[in-house]
């Protein structure tokens, strides 16, 4: 396997040492301290570790470093420009959509991912998309609600 | 033949553990200003260490000088104006950590802004016994308030000094002191400025009623929120301090088994890695997660194993090992159950099960160990820092004050996070390799090395008059818990009675614990008895039922739902469910469909109304509520342990079905809020009636009564 040498992750290149394939995601939390995207199965059942990968949502601790190499990654600590919160980050936040909030980063990644593609999902459409992220403090219905209106927001400001 | 050898015992009601006067009083006053400025503080002072009578706080009187040393700091107002809550809750999701901060900014008269809270670190925060059994919001909350009344005191006295006048007629409010006679003011900050004035504890202040609620009782977003969705927020598990190693575990193949050799490959062995051997434990600590696997991959172990029993036997176990002689706290008896159930018209008698279940938190369970100079540090996500840090001393045999637990805002635990295991880990590899090292489970280390709900059986012997009045109850429960075992219903005749068994699987707390069986068993069985009696379910329950705060929920539950619904739709169903438990109400009503040709079970809606006294933060609460409910559909429908040979069989999220967003259904809660009534905690009780609700709807959609938790997690099977 060819050597990994760097990442670009959220617009910045990042020296890799780690073997190639590592999974991404132990990459970004433990060799580039980005611990944002969290660990919560390792088997791509739970959804936490989710980045965009070339602007798609992945789970990172299925993906091997490797397979990042020479695209953008994009992750939660990504998402804020310049002090701006990502409307899917504010919506959460006004919707209160969390309450431990270890599931939160996976879960506004996915939901970026999804509106990157679908910038009016259905109620269905959003169910559809966030069945493979796991809440186990059940917050759904509030997460549901929070990807709603940022979609409505990204749709009146043309984001 | 248990699992785990007798050394773990089943703890039956852990939150029934009192805060027992175990006084661990790090921070003397002196150091206390040090550490945070000059300023006011209120302490505390333990009741019965000799030191308190010698100060005992004639009320409102200054104790400036010479405080005892067995103080512990609940409040400080700094120099600027900002304000400081201690204590030793920690925060898992329930939001806590807001709710606190509303309690003393609602007492002190302050904006919620300036308070913040220092949680859970065993060297700066009063002890607690843990946070779990729904005990923050009814003692937590109150005791704060005397705290900030106490705070409000000091600066009132000190605006009098100032001003030369009495401090009956002085105003605190808008975190300032003004004098109504003549229209000055001095802020809480100006009052503060170069003073280190503290006060103890009063035994007893007037705190404020919730109908003068300003800042309590408002649905305050939680705190931090921001550092939440920019992922900024560090759990235990994204902790790196310098030089940190990442550390693992070599587990048993099976519960019980015993280390017989072990061997380590030395040609395998690699710089900056740490192998250790302390007993039954071997543990690796390296530079990186992969590398410290690589090294326990190198080891050889041989391990024995002892027979177990697996699932499928449980239930007869349970019933074959049960006490027969049960401790007198475990069991209630009123009336002759004999005489209640020869007067009875019809008698009904089932037998209920519950499977074990598991928290699976989504942060796994985690810990990052530090030595300096033979003292620990141990940040880890527990709901008991300082158990967990008794637990750290005894095993290093180190005294208490060498070990210090720092609780990071945690990602949930639902009284799955009581135990030190993975700080003992990390401790012991850290020890080893002289720098930081941080252990994380796996989710498979989680599902399998943590603890369960308890399973359990449940039989019940019923007998109902004619007119649908119970006449006897007897209720036995095998295993899983006392916890919510006696009925809220009136009846004469009754028996109730909690067997403990030898534990098969490590158990233990789990949001609600046992209520959730015995509530499941209970609400079932009042179910079937209201068909017995040929009555409508809410009819039948409020005829036997005196308790108005019961009577209330179910009313609210019933009218928002629009009981008794008419079906509209093949295989539509609805049920209803009540409970109460640690002070707070709660009934349930449930909409299923179900596909007789499939057999599959959908919950479409849940309505639930709950009533936990003076609501503190609407907003958190519904929040735990909606939340409690969608936990409790999975236990309902489809959660279980499967396990064999001392193996846990599905212990993934790939094998072990939790709710996903398709599984959630419609959902409403309906938050009564009684002023007039001390505020309960909510984590646990909302739990409670889910799963008989969905059941008896089960039963209105397909003529099928399901005893046995979970109740389809094949779909359901029609004969
Ligand atoms: S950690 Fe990657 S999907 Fe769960
Ligand atoms: S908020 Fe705790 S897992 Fe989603």
């Amino acid at each position: 396997m060819a050597k990994l040498t760097e990442l670009e992750v959220n617009g910045k290149r990042y020296p890799v040492n780690y073997p190639p394939d590592t999974p991404l995601l132990y990459v970004l939390r433990d060799e580039l301290g980005l611990t944002g995207s969290k660990y919560g199965c390792g088997e791509g059942q739970c959804g936490a570790c989710t980045v965009l990968i070339g602007g798609a949502p992945r789970r990172s601790c299925q993906v091997p470093a490797s397979a990042a190499a020479g695209k953008p990654v994009v992750t939660i600590e990504g998402l804020e420009k310049d002090g701006r919160l990502h409307p899917v980050q504010q919506a959460f936040l006004d919707a209160g959509a969390f309450q431990c909030a270890y599931c939160t980063s996976g879960m506004i990644m996915s939901s970026v991912g999804l509106l990157q593609t679908n910038p009016s999902p259905s109620q269905a459409d959003i169910v559809q998309f966030l069945q493979g992220n796991v809440c186990r403090c059940g917050t759904h219905p509030r997460i549901i609600d929070a990807v709603c209106q940022a979609a409505k927001i990204m749709r009146e400001h043309g984001r | 033949m248990n699992n785990v050898e007798g050394k773990l015992f089943i703890e039956p009601e852990r939150y029934e553990f009192t805060a027992a006067s175990i006084h661990q009083f790090e921070l003397a006053r002196r150091d206390f200003f040090k550490i945070l400025g000059a300023g006011i503080a209120v302490f505390a002072v333990a009741k019965d260490a000799p030191a308190a009578q010698e100060t005992a706080p004639g009320h409102r009187s200054f104790h400036n000088e010479d405080l005892p040393k067995d103080i512990s700091a609940w409040l400080h107002v700094g120099e600027d104006g900002s304000v400081t809550g201690f204590t030793g809750k920690a925060e898992i999701g329930q939001n806590i950590r807001t709710e606190l901060a509303q309690t003393i900014a609602d007492e002190l008269r302050v904006p919620f802004e300036s308070v913040r809270m220092v949680m859970s670190d065993t060297a700066l925060t009063p002890f607690d016994a843990g946070t779990f059994g729904s005990r923050t919001t009814p003692t937590m909350t109150p005791q704060l308030r005397r705290v900030a009344a106490a705070a409000r005191d000091i600066l009132v006295e000190a605006a009098a000094k100032e001003w030369n006048v009495a401090p009956t007629g002085l105003v605190a409010a808008n975190a300032k002191v003004t004098d109504p006679a003549s229209g000055r003011s001095l802020k809480y900050a100006e009052l503060a400025r170069g003073k280190t004035l503290a006060q103890n504890l009063p035994a007893e202040d007037p705190i404020t009623p919730a109908i003068d609620w300003t800042i309590a009782g408002k649905a305050i977003p939680k705190v931090d929120g921001r550092a939440f969705v920019t992922g900024r927020h560090q759990y235990t598990t994204d902790l790196q301090p310098a030089g940190m190693l990442y550390g693992k575990v070599l587990r048993p193949p099976s519960f019980g088994a015993t280390l017989t050799s072990f061997r380590q490959n030395e040609t395998k062995a690699m710089p900056g890695v740490f192998v250790v051997r302390d007993g039954d434990f071997v543990g690796a600590a390296a530079p990186t997660e992969r590398e410290a696997q690589e090294a326990l991959d190198a080891v050889k172990a041989e391990w024995k194993e002892v027979t177990q029993i697996s699932n499928k036997e449980l239930f007869a176990y349970f019933k074959q090992n049960g006490a027969a002689k049960t401790e007198d706290r475990f069991r209630k008896q009123k009336g002759s159950i004999e005489e209640g159930l020869a007067n009875a018209a019809h008698r009904l008698d089932a037998t209920y099960s519950v499977a074990y279940i598991a928290h699976a938190p989504l942060e796994p369970r985690a810990a990052v160990a530090q030595w300096t100079d033979g003292k620990l540090t141990v940040w880890t996500g527990t709901q008991r820092p300082f158990a967990n840090r008794d637990e750290l001393a005894a095993a290093f045999r180190l005294p208490e004050s060498s070990v210090r637990v720092i609780v990071p805002d945690t990602g949930s635990a639902y009284g799955g996070k009581h135990t030190s295991d993975a700080a003992m880990e990390a401790a012991r590899l850290a020890r080893a390799a002289g720098r930081p090292v941080k252990v994380v489970w796996t989710r498979e280390e989680e599902f399998t090395w943590a603890y369960f709900r308890p399973a359990g059986v449940i039989e019940i012997k019923s007998g109902i008059a004619s007119d649908g009045a119970l006449t006897a109850w007897e209720f036995h429960n095998y295993h899983s818990g006392a916890s919510g075992i006696e009925t809220p219903y009136v009846v004469a005749n009754q028996r109730t009675e909690y067997h403990q068994v030898p534990l098969i699987l490590r158990s233990g707390s789990y949001r609600g614990l046992a209520a959730t069986a015995n509530h499941f068993a209970r609400e079932t069985h009042m179910d079937a008895l209201a068909s017995t009696a040929k009555m409508n379910s809410i009819d039948f329950r409020m005829k036997n039922l005196a308790d108005t705060r019961m009577r209330a929920v179910l009313e609210a539950a019933a009218k928002s739902l629009g009981w008794p619904r008419k079906k509209t739709r093949e295989g539509q169903g609805f049920g209803i469910a009540c409970g109460a438990e640690k002070g707070s109400y709660v009934a349930t009503c449930a909409e299923v469909s179900v596909d007789r040709g499939s057999g599959a079970v959908r919950v479409v809606k849940l309505v639930e109304a709950f009533e936990c006294g003076a609501i503190v933060n609407p907003d958190g609460l519904r929040n735990q509520v909606v939340g409690a409910m969608i936990q409790g559909l999975g236990g309902a429908l489809f959660e279980a342990i499967e396990f064999e040979n001392g193996r846990i069989k599905n212990p993934r999220f790939s094998s072990y079905r939790v709710p996903r967003f398709r599984d959630v259904p419609e959902i409403e809660a309906v938050l009564l809020d009684r002023k007039d009534i001390p505020s309960a905690g909510a984590g646990e009780t909302p739990i409670m009636a889910v799963a008989p609700a969905i059941g008896n709807a089960i039963f209105d959609a397909a003529g099928v009564r399901l005893n046995n938790l979970p109740m389809v997690p094949n779909g359901l099977r029609l004969a």
